[in-house]
């Protein structure tokens, strides 16, 4: 895939806040610790989520959800590619692993709490990442490529290999509690699950957000800028690509399970390359070197999909026409995004935001 | 930063998460839904839907059930509907992935409202889905597909089979080789899950030694040739094919191809003439109609429902005159069949629960009395046993002619009760109450 080199977004390379401080709520925000930043921030936006549920049906509620889980597989795959510079190919592999994991562990340990089973796919999908991250780590460019997408390819075919354990074709199906008996009168079983869902995705991306701007993210940075260079001022090549490489993976398995604990399912025909690719593409059509470009190439994901088939099918086009319109539509909104701006959704918003503030 | 942040984070999230401590999985039971309820029903309307695969892998075979089922139901409207209501039927495209059927189900329940669920299409799709739809109270009937699990009235009491299960289907075929052919090697070829597994419980019921190789295939690897060579190398003389019609094709072009001609018998899942005669035009490169023809010649398979092929049958007939009238389009196959059959069932349970319309009344209807109609062999649907089509019939389709009847329809049960023949008025579709008429 033509994707453009990643450049660093312009709010990664902020000057550091040199004397003399200015004054006003601008700057006495600035002086406030990165990490509480970061939650005041998510706890607005699961405000704001939180809302957007309350205010809409079920299938909605359902499909935010959806855009939930897709923003957090985007935004791991945003630390790994856009600040680290390693490409994958195959992080619906890592969503495989979330998925099944907390199939399993709500299938054979039904009494364990769903944050201990959040936690669980967290560490088997950090381990994984040890091992991919540290097999690829020597490997760049379309060597790593490669090897990412036969992850890809090859492990979804795991759950029919041993079908006793992983369901086979069929996959594994499971229910999961809802609202707690206090509020299910209040709140439907969809809009706790998708409530559920953003909490962790929130919390995850402030994770995400707060390390990227911090000692690791400075040395993802500098390795994918020139690792000679990073090797020469003393920073470990290595064990940085792989620490990204298990944050990456990590966010994958988090955004499988999500997607499991959502649906109730965990099926080998869900994680297709197709999916792998999906996530790559989302990314470059949200902005690359930007967590918010995760939020924009999720919400099209989820959304473009559903009206491109609601469109094929409101004009009863014919069937091959129908099976591709999503992924030709989707195909050329990328052609024409990634020729006007290269850098993505977020960079148009950023440069009109830009422009807004200078205006007033 | 201070390195003990993202420490802090994880640990902020476990205290948050910590507030909602029941295990996940630990689901309260006993909540029904209720079912004295007439949703998706009006004065003159009653909305039902389905998912099927539309788009996909599954399309080119399966697509025609839903069409089918359509053109019933607009003949159905055509002629009065149904105690005074017209059908509406909403067919929502799942592109046979599990992770749609779950989509549009809630849209069907949660946004259009349907009163009930008709012919749910898939083993993986739909088993996703049936816990939803019986915790919602939405009636779960004649789910598209021969797995056991739809057949489980304490667990899924709104869930109701179709199609003959795959263990009942291969106990007829294990006892129709096991006196035909005694002293041929079997084969047994088979898609690698719940297909393959409940066919082969059921032909161990009858054939045990005999059975000299097991080959199975994955859906979606079309590479079988190590798979057929093997049941050629082992001299399986009858070989036993649990596929879907992709992979019966691809074994006959298979096997002609290395010089094997065993006896195939297929389920009736494969077993569609119409759609194997196109895949195997596709399969051969577009071998001529008399060449394709000569390579099914002989093909034994089982079959619950009347077949295209038999001229004189009334409701093929019917359904002949229905499919030229409203699905032009459309192929007239045993697929288009199976959805037609399905529909005339759901408009006859409609009109039996009479004009006063709820989803309990629609239930008691359907375990009320025994059902006959267009199917071949008596349908299971009463308290104790969710089943569907309670049997099938084995028959051998000849070139260029009307399928043979080799064996008399049958029923039997999916453990080890015995085969038997059985008592049932067909009617014809003039004695079939299932539309209002005039």
């Amino acid at each position: 895939m033509a994707s453009p080199a990643p450049r660093p977004a312009a709010d990664e390379v902020r000057p550091p806040a040199g004397p003399p401080a200015p004054v006003g709520t601008r700057a006495r925000w600035s002086t406030v610790p990165l990490v509480v930043r970061h939650l005041v921030l998510a706890a607005g936006a699961l405000a704001a989520v939180l809302l957007l549920i309350a205010a809409t049906d079920t299938v909605n509620t359902m499909r935010i959800a959806a855009v939930g889980y897709s923003v957090l597989a985007i935004a791991g795959l945003q630390v790994l590619i856009g600040a680290s510079g390693q490409v994958s190919l195959g992080h619906g592999a890592f969503m495989f692993i979330g998925a099944y994991t907390v199939a399993l562990l709500v299938i054979r340990l039904p009494m364990l709490p769903l944050w201990v089973n959040l936690l669980i796919t967290v560490a088997v999908s950090a381990a994984a990442g040890v091992v991919v991250g540290g097999a690829t780590a020597r490997l760049h460019g379309p060597y790593l490529a490669g090897a990412t997408l036969a992850l890809a390819v090859g492990l979804p075919s795991l759950a029919v290999r041993f079908p006793e354990l992983l369901g086979g074709g069929n996959g594994l199906a499971f229910t999961t509690r809802g609202a707690p008996p206090a509020l299910a009168a209040t709140v439907s079983t969809a809009q706790w699950q998708a409530a559920a869902v953003w909490f962790t995705v929130l919390l995850a991306l402030t994770v995400l957000a707060t390390v990227s701007r911090g000692r690791l993210g400075r040395r993802m940075r500098a390795v994918r800028d020139d690792p000679l260079a990073a090797a020469a001022a003393g920073i470990p090549v290595g064990r940085t690509k792989v620490a990204a490489f298990v944050l990456s993976a990590c966010c994958g398995g988090l955004a499988g399970a999500c997607q499991g604990y959502l649906l109730g399912t965990a099926t080998p025909s869900s994680f297709t390359l197709a999916l792998s690719l999906s996530l790559l593409a989302a990314l470059v059509f949200g902005g690359m070197g930007s967590l918010w470009g995760a939020l924009w190439g999720g919400a099209a994901l989820v959304y473009l999909e559903v009206w491109a088939e609601d469109a094929a099918h409101a004009l009863s086009l014919g069937t091959s026409v129908t099976n591709n319109l999503p992924i030709v539509l989707f195909g050329l909104i990328l052609i024409v995004v990634v020729l006007l701006r290269p850098d993505g959704v977020h960079g148009a918003v950023r440069d009109a935001a830009g422009a807004v503030r200078r205006a007033r | 930063m201070s390195p003990r942040t993202p420490v802090l984070a994880i640990g902020l999230t476990l205290a948050l998460l910590a507030t909602a401590c029941g295990g996940a999985g630990e689901v309260e039971e006993g909540r029904t839904a209720d079912l004295d309820v007439a949703t998706g029903v009006t004065d003159d309307t009653v909305r039902i839907g389905t998912h099927q695969p539309l788009t996909g892998p599954a399309a080119p075979g399966y697509a025609q059930i839903s069409a089918g089922a359509k053109a019933v139901f607009e003949y159905v409207n055509e002629n009065g509907g149904v105690n005074g209501r017209r059908i509406e039927y909403l067919v929502e495209d799942d592109g046979y992935d599990p992770v749609r059927t779950i989509d549009v189900t809630r849209e069907l329940v949660a946004s259009d409202e349907i009163f009930a669920m008709l012919g749910g299409l898939g083993t993986p799709t739909h088993s996703k889905v049936v816990d939803y739809l019986n915790k919602e109270g939405v009636p779960d009937l004649f789910v598209s597909s021969g797995a056991l699990m739809w057949n489980a009235p304490e667990k899924s009491p709104l869930t109701y089979g179709y199609q003959v299960d795959y263990t009942k289907e291969a106990k007829i075929q294990g006892e129709f080789i096991a006196d035909e052919f005694p002293d041929e090697k079997i084969g047994f070829f088979y898609q690698n899950d719940d297909v393959g597994e409940d066919s082969r419980a059921g032909l161990e019921r009858y054939l045990g030694d005999e059975i000299v190789e097991e080959q199975r295939y994955e859906s979606g690897v079309t590479e079988i040739g190590p798979q057929i060579a093997a049941l050629k190398k082992a001299g399986a003389d009858v070989v036993v094919c649990a596929c879907i019609p992709t992979y019966v094709a691809l074994a006959i072009v298979e096997s002609e191809r290395i010089g094997y001609r065993p006896q195939f018998v297929v389920s009736s899942i494969g077993a569609d003439t119409e759609t194997l005669k196109g895949l195997l035009t596709e399969f051969t490169d577009g071998a001529g109609e008399d060449a394709v023809e000569e390579l099914l010649d002989g093909l034994i398979a089982t079959a619950y429902l009347p077949q295209v092929g038999m001229a004189e049958d009334p409701w093929i007939g019917l359904y002949r005159k229905i499919h030229e009238d409203h699905n032009k389009d459309g192929a007239f196959t045993n697929t288009t069949v199976y959805g037609m059959v399905q529909a005339t069932l759901f408009a006859q349970v409609l009109k039996e629960a009479g004009r006063d319309l709820t989803r309990q009344s629609l239930l008691d209807a359907l375990e009320s009395r025994e059902w006959a109609g267009p199917g071949l062999v008596p349908f299971a649907a009463s308290k104790d046993d969710h089943g569907g089509f309670a049997g099938a019939m084995v028959t051998r389709f000849h070139a260029g002619g009307e399928p043979e009847t080799l064996r008399e329809p049958k029923v039997t049960d999916r453990e080890g009760g015995a085969i038997s023949g059985f008592e049932l008025e067909r009617p014809d579709p003039g004695e079939t109450e299932f539309f209002d008429g005039g």
